[in-house]
């Protein structure tokens, strides 16, 4: 797999800080698992946090270690066996298994427009943002449609292209405001993309706004 | 606002003060033999810090208190899953507090999991250069966060220490977005500079 296009060192940190709203934690962690790059970043910028740890001036705790609590505990043990490769089983990246089962064809689609099939993956805070899969026809145009906050998608399946280039399974388009895009999908794959957009107040404008194309609503 | 000193002197207050080895080697005695005194020692150099951290995160004394003793019962648990070569011990224990927080202060899933080897081969020992080249990194990374400028530090202590994402501290701090980004990714290519010639 041949990843062109990655998160921004901007959206990287924030995964590195553990502070991403969870709909993008979600994408980022399916990209990480497909790609070596971004987790060798990753691990440069784990130092950044560690420092700033590490120089916290330290709260005293006013209770003991918890020594009594050690033994009744069980320890994880390394799995046995040789490493599993990093990812991908099929193409649903590992971190989305346990929400999408280990294929995109068993996905229970919701017809959303023509061409356009949507599936909406539960939050635990919705009202933080929004997470769902898209898939669109081989050739069909998504209208243009121009963003008012965060926006993360990636591929899963197919490709699709638009002024800013082709993306493939693996790629990531880390939008940033204000950016007017019309992306069309591959001609003889289609596309099936990871979609996070951020939610906060504007999260139904918002949302409508993603899925308005779509629906014509 | 600042919310961290960073030109502390180096004065042997940090968790390195036993030294970075030894710390790893605590976390090694009781992947080996369920070391409870190692575990003590671990416990009385990250508690304090963790809860600080938790504190920061938002939580109150008594559920910082409470998540500190997590951590570090999650520490003891996983202590066979540490790699010397994924990192320093603080790496990982902050790494176990980070995950702790999302699940139990934002109650969100972690997504992002724990390094454990992941596609890379474990290895129990680190070779003394890793070591070295470690402790380096450490604090050269510390010494390049000192030196950035303080609207900088602010966005990334905004986002490791008090857990704000990219938009809440647009609005914290009145700026634009993409302001916020921009400052992460200059501090990031700081940091980056600092240790390019290390690895
Ligand atoms: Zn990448």
């Amino acid at each position: 797999m041949k990843i062109t296009h990655h998160p921004s060192d901007a959206s990287l940190m924030s995964c590195s800080a553990g502070s991403m709203p969870e709909a993008f934690a979600a994408v980022m962690a399916s990209h990480i698992a497909m790609c070596p790059c971004c987790r060798g970043t990753l691990s440069t910028m784990e130092h950044i946090g560690t420092a700033l740890f590490d120089q916290l001036p330290p709260t005293p705790v006013s209770r003991p270690a918890p020594v009594a609590a050690l033994r009744a505990m069980d320890a994880d043990v390394p799995s046995q066996g040789p490493a599993q490769e990093a990812g991908v089983l099929g193409d649903v990246p590992d971190p989305l298994v346990k929400v999408l089962g280990t294929s995109l064809d068993d996905v229970p689609w919701k017809r959303v427009g023509p061409g356009v099939w949507s599936h909406n993956i539960t939050l635990s805070d919705p009202s933080r943002g929004d997470l769902r899969l898209i898939k669109i026809a081989p050739g069909q145009v998504v209208p243009d449609h121009g963003h008012h906050g965060n926006e993360m998608t990636l591929v899963l399946r197919g490709a699709y292209s638009d002024a800013s280039g082709v993306y493939r399974a693996g790629d990531v388009a880390d939008l940033d405001e204000h950016i007017e895009h019309q992306p069309i999908a591959d001609p003889v794959e289609g596309c099936i993309c990871l979609i996070a957009v951020e939610g906060r107040l504007k999260f139904k404008s918002r949302v409508a706004r993603l899925v308005q194309p779509f629906t014509g609503f | 606002m600042i919310p961290i000193v960073l030109n502390a002197p180096p004065d042997g207050r940090g968790l390195n003060a036993p030294g970075p080895l030894s710390m790893a080697e605590f976390l090694q005695r009781i992947a080996e033999r369920g070391d409870v005194e190692a575990f003590r020692k671990l416990f009385q150099a990250y508690a304090p810090r963790v809860k600080a951290y938790m504190m920061r995160q938002g939580a109150d004394a008594n559920t910082a208190e409470e998540l500190a003793q997590e951590t570090l019962l999650t520490v003891w648990r996983k202590a066979g899953l540490y790699s010397g070569e994924k990192g320093s011990a603080t790496t990982w224990i902050f790494t176990i507090a980070r995950n702790l927080r999302i699940d139990r202060l934002r109650r969100e899933l972690t997504w992002v999991e724990l390094p454990d080897g992941h596609n890379e081969e474990a290895s129990s020992d680190a070779l003394p250069d890793e070591i070295l080249a470690e402790q380096e990194r450490k604090l050269r990374v510390q010494a390049a966060l000192a030196t950035l400028p303080p609207d900088q530090l602010e966005v990334v202590s905004l986002s490791y220490i008090e857990g704000l994402s990219h938009s809440e501290i647009a609005d914290r701090l009145g700026l634009p977005l993409g302001t916020v980004k921009s400052r992460m990714r200059l501090a990031y290519h700081k940091v980056r500079e600092s240790v390019e010639d290390l690895k």
